[in-house]
C-alpha cells in the first residue's frame, strides 16, 4: 500500500500542460490530458534529459521540447521507432485534489 | 460501445506490394475495423518486387527483400492465403471463389491483382530456356540456367530488359539486348542520353542488335537461337522476354467491372463497383497505368484512408522519376522530355567525361529533365517538377545545380555516390551513409519519413534532405517522393494551403473545429500541427482568436529560449540596436542579481543573458521592465532584430539616417506573429555594413532614397536577397515593408522562410502585390496595421505583473525530503 501525498488542485494544471513537482528524488511531471486524465512522470527524457513538462501535450503522449522525442504517458516508453522509458509515478485524482505516491 | 462488435470482413486479392502497403496504412489509421483475408497466388511473403535486379545480379538474397515475413500477418490477425489463386468475383452474393471451389464472403473487397509480364506471340516463344522477368521464379529460374548455360538474348531495351541484361551478365552469361526501336529506354531517355548509355554498357561487355524485329524463337525442345525480320540469327541458351507489363485485369474483367487497359478506378481508388477497390499496377486512373513504386504507395494511402471511413483524401496522380538499377550507371529520368515548339531546352553535353543533361521548361516551369553520367541533382529537379516551382529567377544557374542555387551551410556535399561509407550526412544528428544504407536496406525504408523516424538523419535541420532522397533513389532504385503537396503531418491528409482556405472559407475559428470538420485522425493533434494550426488561426482573425498556449512551443510560451540544460535565455529588445548606459546598468544588475551565467552579445545586435533559472523569469522581466525595456521576441516565429550600421549621423559615408530608419520599423514592426523568424537589417550606403543582402528583409539606403531587398537567408542555407523595389521616402519604404511582411504572414506556410516563401511563390508575384498594385499595397499595409494593434502588448509586462500564466512559472508542489 502506497502512501500518497496531496500535491495541489487538479485544475491548477492547464489542460493539454503539465506542472512541475518537485520532490527528493527529482523533478516530477504532472501532466493533464484534453479529457481531464491526470500521469506523473520523471521530468527527464531518456534521450537528453529534456523537460518534459515544457512539452506539448497531445492525446495521451507528450513531445520532448529539446528533440521532439515523443513519449506515452501511460506507459512513460518512448514511441517507436525511437527506444527509451521514463519513470511512471502512481497518481490519483481524489475530489479535486492530485495525490502522488510517495517513492 | 460493443466489447465484440461485428468486424466487417475485407478480402484483399493479391500479395505484393501495392496490396501490403494498403494495409499497412489501414491498419494504422482503423486498426480493429476489418477481419482481413489476404490471397496470394505466389507461395511466398510479400517482397520488394523493384529489388529483384540486384538479387538476380547476385548482390541481395531473397530474405533481404521480403517485406512483410509472415509474423506480420499474424501479428495484425490477417488471414494469409498464399499459394491460392481467386477464381472468380461474384458481386451479387458478395464472396469470391477460390480455384478449390471455395467460397469467402466480403463487405469489402480490394483488388491488387498487379500486371503480367507481355509474352510475343512469335513462334517457338513456349520453348524450354524462353521465360519472362517479373517474380522471384523467373529470377530463380535465370540464376540456375546460368549456372550450365552460356549465352543469352534479352528481347527488350527498356528498363526491365536492361536490369536483366545487366544481371545475367554479372551471373556470368554473355548477354545480347535486342530492342525494336534504336534507342535504349525511349520512354525515358532522349537519343543523346540513350546513345551513351549504349556506349557504356557495351564497354561493359553488353551486346546489342538494334533496331530489331523478333520473328522466331528457335530450337527443338530447348530454345536454340532467335530469328530476325531481316533474316539473321542469333544463338541462345536462355531467352528473356521483358518487352512491357500488361495490367492484370482477368478477374476484374469476367466479374463485369469497368476495365480498358487496367481496371478503371476514381480518384478514391473505387472501381465502378463501390464495395471494390483496386490498387497497384493493375489500376487505370485518370486514363493512367503506372509500373513504379511510388505510385502505388500513394494510392494505397488513399485507399487505406477511405477504407477507414475517412473518406476525404483523393489521387489525383503521380509525377514519376526513374532511376537504373545497373551500377556504376548514373541515369536520372522524370517528368516530360520530348521538344515542342512552346517549350525551351537547357542542354548540357561533355562527350569526354561522359556527363549529359537535358532540362524541359514550359511556362518558366520545370517539366522534364533527363540527366546522364551526373544524377547528384536529380533529387533537386524533381522536387521543382513536383512542386511546379517557378524557376525564372535561377534559370542561368539552374543547369549547375542546387549546389549553385543555395548551398548548404555547413558545406554539405553534393555527391553521395562518391562517398565513403563513413561519410557524415546529417550533421545534426551524426548519421554517416553507411548507417542510413543499413536502415534503409535492414528496416526497408521507402520514404524520407522512415529515414528519419529511424536514423534520426534529416530530422533536424533538414538540410540533408536532399542526400537523404539520393541514398534511397541509389539504394532502392526507382524511388520517388510522390504527393505534390505534402500533408502537414500524419494527423491530417490535408497540406498547410488547404487549411488556411479551409479556415478562411468556412470561417473556421478555434482549433477544436478545424480539427473536426477537417477530420483530425487525433483529438487534439500533435506537436507538428497544433502550433501551425494556433498560427494560421492567429493570422486570419486578429483580434478575435485568442492564441493557444497550449499550442505554442515552449519558448513562444514563456517568451525565452529553452536551453539544453532546462534553463532559459532572455534577451531584451534594443532598438535597432541601439542601447544606453541605464540599459546597460540594469542588465548587469540583473546578472548580479539572478546569478545568470553567461552574458554575451548576438549575432542581430542584442545582449542575451543565459542560464536564466523558470522560475526567475518574471522577476528578470520586472527588472528589466523597470528600465524602460520590453521582450526582445529573439524566441518568436516573428520579428527578431532590425540590426542598423550608423548612417549618416556619425558615418562619412552615411546617405541616410539608417540608425533612425531602423529603430522606426522594429518600433512599427514588432510583436507580430509570422510564419517563421524574420530578421531585418538597415545600412547606410552600399557598404552594406549591417548586411542587409543576407537578411529576410533588408533596406540598403543610397543617396537618391532606400533599396529594399528580400528573401535572403544565412544560416543553414546561404543566399543573397532578391531585389524588390526602390522608394524615396521613409514612410514608403516602412509602408512596403509592411505589405510585404503582411503577405508573407497570409501565405506562408508556417516555418517556412520567406525565402522559400519567394521561391515557392515567385519574384514577380510578389512583386505585383506590393509593389505594382498601389491599391493591393495600402490594403495589405491596412490589415497589417489593424492585427498590430492586437500583438503589440509586451509579454514579458503581462507576466512579471502576474497577468498572465502565472501557474508556467512556479512548481505545483515542492515535495520535502520523504
Amino acid at each position: 500500500m502506497s502512501d500518497f501525498v496531496d500535491i495541489g488542485a487538479a485544475l491548477d494544471v492547464p489542460r493539454l500542460g503539465a506542472r512541475k513537482v518537485r520532490t527528493a528524488g527529482g523533478v516530477i511531471a504532472v501532466f493533464r490530458t484534453a479529457d481531464d486524465r491526470f500521469f506523473a512522470l520523471d521530468d527527464r527524457c531518456p534521450h537528453k534529459g529534456g523537460p518534459l513538462s515544457e512539452g506539448i501535450v497531445h492525446g495521451e503522449r507528450v513531445t520532448c521540447p529539446l528533440h521532439n522525442m515523443v513519449i506515452e504517458l501511460g506507459s512513460g516508453e518512448v514511441v517507436g521507432p525511437d527506444e527509451g522509458c521514463v519513470a511512471r509515478h502512481l497518481l490519483k485524482v481524489e475530489s479535486g485534489r492530485l495525490l502522488l505516491a510517495r517513492a | 460501445m460493443l466489447d465484440f462488435p461485428v468486424k466487417q470482413k475485407l478480402v484483399v486479392i493479391g500479395n505484393g506490394m501495392a496490396g501490403c502497403r494498403t494495409l499497412e496504412y489501414l491498419l494504422e489509421r482503423a486498426p480493429d475495423l476489418y477481419q482481413i483475408t489476404v490471397f496470394g497466388s505466389e507461395p511466398h511473403v510479400n517482397y520488394n518486387r523493384i529489388l529483384l535486379s540486384p538479387v538476380l545480379a547476385g548482390e541481395k538474397t531473397l530474405e533481404q527483400i521480403v517485406l512483410n515475413p509472415s509474423e506480420w500477418y499474424e501479428d495484425h490477425n490477417i488471414k494469409l492465403r498464399s499459394g491460392e489463386t481467386v477464381e472468380m468475383i461474384d458481386r451479387r452474393t458478395r464472396e469470391i471463389v477460390t480455384a478449390t471451389g471455395e467460397r469467402v464472403p466480403y463487405d469489402r473487397l480490394l483488388i491488387a491483382t498487379g500486371s503480367n509480364p507481355i509474352m510475343l506471340p512469335v513462334p517457338g516463344k513456349d520453348l524450354e530456356g524462353v521465360v519472362t522477368y517479373r517474380d522471384i521464379h523467373d529470377v530463380e529460374k535465370m540464376i540456375e540456367t546460368a549456372r550450365t548455360h552460356k549465352r543469352a538474348v534479352v528481347i527488350g531495351g527498356g528498363l526491365l530488359g536492361l536490369e536483366a541484361a545487366y544481371g545475367l551478365m554479372k551471373q556470368g552469361m554473355d548477354v545480347t539486348v535486342v530492342h525494336l526501336v534504336d534507342t535504349l529506354m525511349e520512354r525515358q531517355l532522349d537519343k543523346t542520353a540513350g546513345d551513351m548509355l549504349k556506349a557504356s554498357l557495351q564497354a561493359r561487355g553488353m551486346k546489342f542488335k538494334m533496331p530489331a524485329q523478333t520473328s522466331a524463337i528457335m530450337g527443338e525442345s530447348r530454345v536454340s537461337a532467335v530469328r530476325f525480320a531481316d533474316g539473321e540469327e542469333i544463338s541462345a541458351d536462355l531467352v528473356v522476354m521483358a518487352v512491357g507489363i500488361r495490367p492484370n485485369v482477368e478477374l476484374a474483367k469476367k466479374a463485369g467491372l469497368h476495365c480498358e487497359r487496367g481496371i478503371v478506378v476514381s480518384d478514391t481508388m473505387q472501381t465502378f463497383d463501390g464495395r471494390i477497390y483496386s490498387v497497384g499496377e493493375c489500376v487505370q486512373h485518370r486514363r493512367q497505368t503506372y509500373g513504379l513504386v511510388a505510385p502505388l504507395f500513394d494510392q494505397a494511402k488513399v485507399c487505406a484512408n477511405h477504407l477507414a471511413l475517412r473518406g476525404f483524401a483523393r489521387y489525383e496522380g503521380s509525377s514519376v522519376s526513374t532511376k537504373l538499377k545497373v551500377t556504376g550507371v548514373d541515369l536520372f529520368s522524370a517528368g516530360d522530355f520530348a521538344a515542342a515548339a512552346d517549350r525551351d531546352e537547357i542542354v548540357l553535353h561533355d562527350g569526354g567525361s561522359g556527363v549529359y543533361k537535358r532540362l524541359v521548361l514550359k511556362d518558366n516551369k520545370l517539366i522534364g529533365a533527363v540527366l546522364y553520367g551526373d544524377t547528384g541533382d536529380g533529387s533537386w529537379y524533381f522536387r521543382l517538377l513536383r512542386e511546379g516551382a517557378d524557376v525564372s529567377t535561377m534559370r542561368d544557374r539552374l543547369m549547375f545545380g542546387e549546389g549553385q542555387e543555395s548551398k548548404g551551410g555547413h558545406g554539405a556535399p553534393n555527391k553521395v555516390a562518391a562517398m565513403a561509407d563513413t561519410a557524415e550526412i546529417c550533421g545534426c544528428n551524426g548519421v554517416s551513409k553507411g548507417a542510413i544504407v543499413k536502415a534503409i536496406i535492414e528496416k526497408k525504408l521507402f520514404t524520407v519519413e522512415d529515414v528519419r523516424a529511424h536514423t534520426k538523419a534529416s530530422a533536424s535541420c533538414g538540410t540533408c534532405t536532399g542526400l537523404v532522397e539520393q541514398l534511397l533513389a541509389s539504394t532502392i532504385g526507382d524511388y520517388s517522393e510522390a504527393p505534390k503537396v505534402k500533408p502537414i503531418c500524419a494527423c491530417t491528409p490535408f497540406a498547410h494551403d488547404d487549411v488556411r482556405r479551409a479556415i478562411r472559407e468556412q470561417d473556421l475559428k478555434t482549433l477544436p473545429e478545424v480539427m473536426e470538420r477537417l477530420d483530425w485522425s487525433t483529438p487534439n493533434g500533435c506537436h507538428v500541427c497544433r502550433p501551425a494550426l494556433n498560427y494560421y488561426l492567429l493570422s486570419a482573425w486578429p483580434g478575435e482568436y485568442r492564441d493557444d498556449a497550449q499550442s505554442r512551443y515552449i519558448n513562444e510560451r514563456v517568451h525565452a529560449n529553452i536551453q539544453k540544460d532546462g534553463t532559459f535565455s532572455v534577451v531584451p529588445r534594443m532598438w535597432g540596436g541601439v542601447t544606453s548606459p541605464n540599459e546597460l546598468r540594469a542588465i548587469a544588475d540583473v546578472a548580479d542579481k539572478f546569478g545568470i551565467p553567461t552574458v554575451k552579445v548576438t549575432g542581430g545586435q542584442r545582449i542575451d543573458l543565459l542560464g536564466v533559472k523558470k522560475e526567475d523569469l518574471p522577476a528578470v522581466w520586472g527588472d528589466l521592465n523597470k528600465a524602460g525595456m520590453v521582450s526582445g521576441h529573439a524566441y518568436g516565429k516573428s520579428l527578431r532584430t532590425v540590426k542598423t550600421c550608423v548612417g549618416a549621423d556619425w558615418c562619412r559615408f552615411g546617405t541616410q539616417d539608417s540608425t533612425g530608419l531602423g529603430i522606426k520599423l522594429e518600433k512599427f514592426l514588432w510583436g507580430s506573429w509570422t510564419p517563421a523568424k524574420v530578421k531585418m537589417a538597415v545600412s547606410g550606403c552600399p557598404r552594406n555594413c549591417a548586411e542587409s543582402t543576407c537578411k529576410d528583409i533588408g533596406v540598403v539606403c543610397v543617396d537618391s532614397g532606400y533599396e529594399i531587398q528580400f528573401a535572403g537567408a544565412a544560416g543553414l542555407h546561404i543566399k543573397g536577397t532578391e531585389f524588390l523595389t526602390k522608394v524615396s521616402t521613409e514612410n514608403e519604404c516602412i509602408e512596403v515593408i509592411a505589405a510585404l511582411i503582411q503577405v508573407y504572414r497570409e501565405e506562408g506556410r508556417y516555418l517556412e522562410r520567406m525565402y522559400k516563401w519567394c521561391d515557392r511563390v515567385g519574384l514577380e508575384s510578389i512583386r505585383r502585390a506590393v509593389v505594382d498594385d498601389l491599391t493591393n499595397r495600402k490594403a495589405l499595409f491596412q490589415r497589417f496595421a489593424f492585427s498590430q494593434q492586437f500583438s503589440q502588448v509586451d509579454p514579458w509586462a503581462e507576466r512579471a505583473e502576474g497577468r498572465e500564466a502565472a501557474h508556467e512559472f512556479a512548481p505545483l508542489a515542492e515535495l520535502e525530503t520523504a
